[in-house]
């Protein structure tokens, strides 16, 4: 019944710990990013920070969807609740604050049609039961929820359903890590590369950021002793100078990835710029539906635009995804933002970076 | 219409002859023995020795039958824990039913019957009630509350005032079962080998360990928010903090593994039928023996300590794989209509 006890093995975890700080020994600082929120969360619930040597440092990166999508995308979906649309969510997206601090949650509160789903798919039932209204699924996320959400609209299709479209803000992991590396101040000595969407897009992926960059990257899985032995290996080829890419979570990721998947996306979308919280717009770091597409794009059926948006006054979430800082270096981190009182995305979304440390290290440092 | 008969209709509620029916066929049979005989509108109750402790609770789990339980068993314990747990034995309980009109008399009958089998268990009597009946879409199925009056075991004087570094975190059993079950009931995860509700009353731990109640210096039945909201409630704001072994604490490999599955912390999961305690280091292997020696006890263990230092205040866990974080209060609605 316990198919992950043989990933939570204290034993091995101690293993592990040793052979950190032996493949660490010296006093070369090393610095490393977890990209994915998942992974923070790992980190933070499995306590494997205290087990890390002191000179070897893990910051969190842009990998949660919620965290990185700009405020004022949340203003485009409120804006097409108030004309009339039916919205469909992801939970994590309801407290997310637009510009001006509204949320989807508020807007539910005050008599807006807004579901939650746990899958696109449930959009499709919204659609049919009111079929004179507009449904509106707001497709964010990374290339591991994009090829299930387009499903939303081939089996919309299939139907004959024409009352259902896609707010997208489709995000695209490898150039979000270009982007942190050219970012002036980050030094970073290689990346804990995300598994779920490393089972989309494949380890070889990565590639082009180890060889350009000169940077490390390890594919790992979620289970604890996953990260110890991705962080092992990532210190082992950052000390020796060795720029590759290897994959860890070989039980699940291929290197090519799922064909499938990528077929569907490369079918429906097509690479286009996008605007990050932190990074700003980054060039092809995003997925739009294809111009043979454009009757599912909610905001050009609709006519709404995605801007930036505003980012709220003294948040630092943009630093945090960038790995400029950790949450507790915000000086709103704890006080005036927290889970029950989010200002942020970080603090917003259960896997923002923000949310893991309130959650599991904002005490006991000393 | 209701032509066969088989579901509440508002007149069950109205005070007319329907009433009368539904309690004269329902109620009188399980409960008309003790106080409610002639059925007064105030129960007369006989004295009970010295101190009373006094309790109310609602019940508005979803669904209503869970593997382990139901909102019945769960209505006669949640309210037989909440005085036991305060160091008394539960004598009598009031019990309310709110039925949605459409309900069945199915649902009804068997719900009552789980009442009268808890009670029985538990050694309390159901002494007044009362049935109201509200317009489909008013309730869902049917909501239940009780009160009980219990009387003080001696001994027992409980307050977190008392406790000091050093001593040490039980727990009667494996943590958050009651959570699981019911979510697995929601989600239509229920399986044979799948979690099972805790749902029992947990006097007989408190019985037992009456001898050494001087030495027990805090109790709770870790219910909704589970473990760790029980903990953080007892830690916040105290010059110590509370340190647990993440592989001490007891857990049921399904409820564990559902937890995993939706992403949950069994820490945050509720139990309905263990009692976690913070009691002196001299009596911690006594108290432990005693709770193992009861059928509700049998997989007790101890967890953790209380610690001065870094974690003042608040709950901490060294976890299995050797490193150490904190134990949150979970956070909104983690888990709605879960008792």
């Amino acid at each position: 019944m316990r198919f992950t006890e043989g990933f939570r093995d204290p034993t091995v975890a101690r293993a592990l710990a040793a052979g950190l700080r032996a493949a660490a020994a010296g006093d070369r600082r090393l610095c490393f990013m977890e990209v994915c929120g998942t992974h923070t969360m790992a980190v933070g619930r499995h306590g494997l920070r205290a087990l890390l040597p002191p000179n070897v440092r893990l910051v969190s990166g842009p990998g949660c969807p919620v965290c990185v999508t700009p405020s004022g995308y949340l203003d485009a979906a409120l804006e097409l609740g108030r004309r009339g649309a039916v919205l469909a969510t992801f939970g994590d997206l309801l407290h997310a604050p637009a510009g001006d601090g509204r949320t989807l949650a508020g807007w539910r509160g005050a008599g807006g049609d807004v579901h939650v789903c746990y899958s696109p798919l449930e959009a499709l039932a919204l659609a049919e039961a009111a079929p004179s209204r507009e449904v509106v699924f707001l497709a964010i996320g990374f290339e591991t929820t994009i090829a299930p959400t387009l499903m939303l609209a081939v089996r919309a299709h299939r139907a004959g359903i024409r009352n259902v479209s896609l707010l997208t803000s489709f995000r695209r992991v490898v150039p979000a890590m270009e982007a942190v590396l050219a970012t002036p101040d980050v030094r970073l000595d290689g990346f804990l590369c995300p598994p779920h969407v490393s089972t989309v897009i494949g380890a070889d992926a990565y590639r082009p950021v180890a060889e350009r960059y000169g940077r490390p990257c390890v594919v790992a899985g979620f289970e604890p002793l996953d990260v110890l032995a991705g962080l092992l290996e990532l210190i082992r080829l950052a000390t020796a100078g060795r720029a590759e890419v290897h994959n860890e979570y070989a039980r699940v990721v291929t290197p090519k990835g799922n064909p499938r998947a990528r077929a569907l996306i490369e079918e429906w979308l097509t690479p286009s710029d996008a605007w990050w919280r932190g990074l700003g717009r980054l060039p092809d770091s995003g997925y739009s539906l294809r111009p043979d597409r454009a009757e599912w794009d909610a905001a050009r059926r609709l006519g709404v635009e995605v801007g930036p948006g505003a980012e709220p006054r003294g948040c630092r979430c943009g630093d945090v995804v960038a790995g400029r800082i950790d949450p507790p270096e915000c000086p709103l981190f704890g006080r005036r933002c927290t889970p029950d009182r989010p200002v942020g995305p970080c603090m917003v979304s259960s896997e923002g970076s923000c949310a893991a440390w309130y959650r599991y290290e904002r005490a006991g440092r000393t | 219409m209701d032509p066969k008969g088989d579901r509440i209709l508002l007149a069950h509620g109205g005070g007319g002859r329907l009433t009368a029916a539904l309690i004269a066929d329902e109620i009188v049979p399980r409960f008309g023995d003790g106080p409610l005989r002639g059925l007064p509108d105030a129960a007369d109750l006989p004295p009970i020795g010295g101190a009373i402790a006094f309790t109310t609770d609602a019940f508005v789990v979803q669904p209503p039958f869970f593997p382990g339980g139901d909102i019945g068993s769960l209505a006669v314990n949640g309210t037989v824990n909440d005085l036991a747990v305060c160091g008394a034995r539960a004598r009598w309980l009031s019990l309310a039913l709110i039925l949605e009109e459409g309900l069945t008399f199915d649902v009804l009958r068997r719900v009552l019957d789980s009442v009268t089998v808890a009670a029985k268990a538990a050694g309390v009597t159901v002494a007044t009630g009362d049935t109201k009946v509200v317009p489909r879409g008013q309730c869902d199925g049917l909501y239940l509350a009780t009160s009980g009056l219990g009387e003080r075991l001696p001994g027992y004087a409980l307050s977190p005032e008392r406790i000091r570094p050093g001593d040490r975190v039980l727990v009667s059993g494996p943590v958050g079962d009651h959570g699981m079950a019911v979510m697995a009931a929601r989600m239509q995860f229920a399986s044979a080998g799948g979690p099972r509700s805790d749902c029992a009353s947990v006097l007989p731990l408190v019985e037992a360990a009456a001898p050494m109640a001087g030495g027990i210096r805090w109790m709770r039945d870790p219910t909704r928010g589970g473990v760790a909201a029980a903990l953080n409630e007892c830690a916040r704001g105290r010059p110590w903090g509370i340190m647990l072994h993440e592989a001490a604490i007891p857990l049921h490999s399904a409820s564990a593994a559902l937890a995993d599955a939706l992403g949950l912390d069994p820490l945050h999961s509720p139990c309905e039928g263990r009692i976690v305690a913070v009691c002196d280091p001299s009596v911690a292997g006594e108290v432990l023996r005693s709770w193992r020696s009861t059928e509700v006890g049998r997989e007790a263990a101890e967890i953790g300590s209380i610690v001065c230092g870094a974690w003042d205040g608040a709950v901490a866990m060294e976890t299995r794989m050797g490193g150490r974080r904190l134990v949150d209060m979970p956070l909104g609605e983690l888990l709605p209509r879960i008792c």
